[in-house]
């Protein structure tokens, strides 16, 4: 079983390749441009500021970037007249 | 005029500084007037690695301040007649160095030496932004290893956009040297090849020096490899990547990591 595992383990360095070209490919896309979390995050909490209040600390903003798909989640936290009602984006 | 390097990375670790005192000794050795130049004001190690650390009296900073002249500050090496270093500060820190100042010294440098070989802190902050700043090359120092490789990438972004030669449009000259090679890893798929990292860093290669035992060797010792152990495998690599800084054509002798059938019979290892 260990000699058949021993052929059979593929090098970590294609992965260590693969996982570079995809970052790489992201982060010179975004070089020189504004940061495009950084602008989202601002422009998306202006535009909640404008019809309520909202506390920086009840905002997470969270970021997966893949290979052809990155996905943003935002959740702020929207006071209403009760209590804390919780807004997805 | 002279032409000035900076080795640069991004990443520390990955042998800046060892490579600056064996291609600085190397050209030297050939002939050529050159000079070190340690831009990593606070944490200076040149020094060390180049055996000078007992002769620093006048530092980069003093020069800058008009406390020493140049000429003061200058560290001629003990044993090799046309290498000189210049050493960083170790009291100061990095906002000491301004932009104006290292232009001026750059540039008498510049008229004294064949080469200006600087050594530039890790990071990407004022002082590694410095000593890339008026260089007319740049030697990008790469480990086969993702974080280094992804480190380099973004120093070739800062040197083709925050350079001076690149904001008056023109390109700075790049190359990678990759360091800490290990041909039989890379062969076994355990380490990205060189054709790995050149193709993600779509730059030219300068040079290939192996993993080595006898680097740490040289910089016990205070001798860059060059000088201290000239027929050692890195030393040699060492010596053709300085031919190649010269415009040599000089071909890459680089063990694909299979070893010769003569080599695996008396038990010798590639590289």
């Amino acid at each position: 079983m260990s000699m058949f595992r021993l052929f059979k383990r593929r090098g970590s360095a294609p992965v260590a390749r693969e996982r570079l070209q995809i970052l790489l490919a992201h982060e010179r896309s975004a070089r020189g441009k504004p940061d495009l979390l950084a602008t989202l995050q601002e422009e998306i909490l202006a535009l909640v500021a404008r019809h309520i209040s909202v506390e920086d600390d009840n905002v997470q903003i969270k970021m997966d970037r893949g290979d052809t798909v990155s996905t943003l989640e935002i959740d702020i936290e929207i006071p209403n007249s009760k209590g804390f009602l919780v807004a997805r984006a | 005029m002279g032409k000035v390097v900076v080795v640069t990375s991004g990443k520390g670790g990955v042998g800046k500084t060892t490579s600056t005192a064996a291609l600085g000794t190397a050209l030297a050795q050939s002939g050529q007037k050159a000079v070190v130049v340690d831009f990593d004001v606070g944490l200076r190690n040149l020094d060390l690695v180049m055996g000078a650390e007992r002769r620093v009296v006048f530092d980069l900073i003093n020069v800058i301040q008009g406390v020493a002249k140049l000429p003061q500050a200058l560290i001629r090496d003990k044993h090799i007649d046309k290498l000189w270093l210049l050493p960083a500060s170790q009291t100061r820190d990095k906002d000491s160095l301004t932009e104006q100042g290292v232009a001026k010294v750059i540039r008498d440098l510049r008229a004294r030496f064949d080469w200006v070989i600087c050594d530039s802190p890790a990071g990407i902050e004022r002082g590694a932004t410095l000593a890339m700043q008026f260089a007319d090359a740049a030697i990008i120092v790469t480990n086969p290893e993702v974080s280094s490789v992804r480190d380099s990438d973004r120093i070739i972004g800062l040197l083709d956009s925050k350079t001076e030669k690149a904001e008056k449009g023109e390109q700075i000259e790049k190359h990678v040297l990759v360091t800490r090679y290990d041909a039989r890893r890379a062969a076994r798929g355990e380490m990205l090849t060189i054709e790995d990292v050149l193709g993600i860093l779509s730059t030219p290669l300068l040079g290939i020096i192996p993993e080595s035992e006898e680097i740490l060797r040289a910089s016990n010792l205070g001798s860059p490899i060059t000088a201290s152990n000239p027929s050692s495998t890195p030393a040699r690599a060492y010596v053709a990547a300085a031919r190649r800084l010269k415009g040599e054509n000089v071909p890459m002798a680089i063990s694909d990591g299979k070893r010769r059938l003569i080599d695996r019979l008396f038990g010798r290892r590639a590289a």
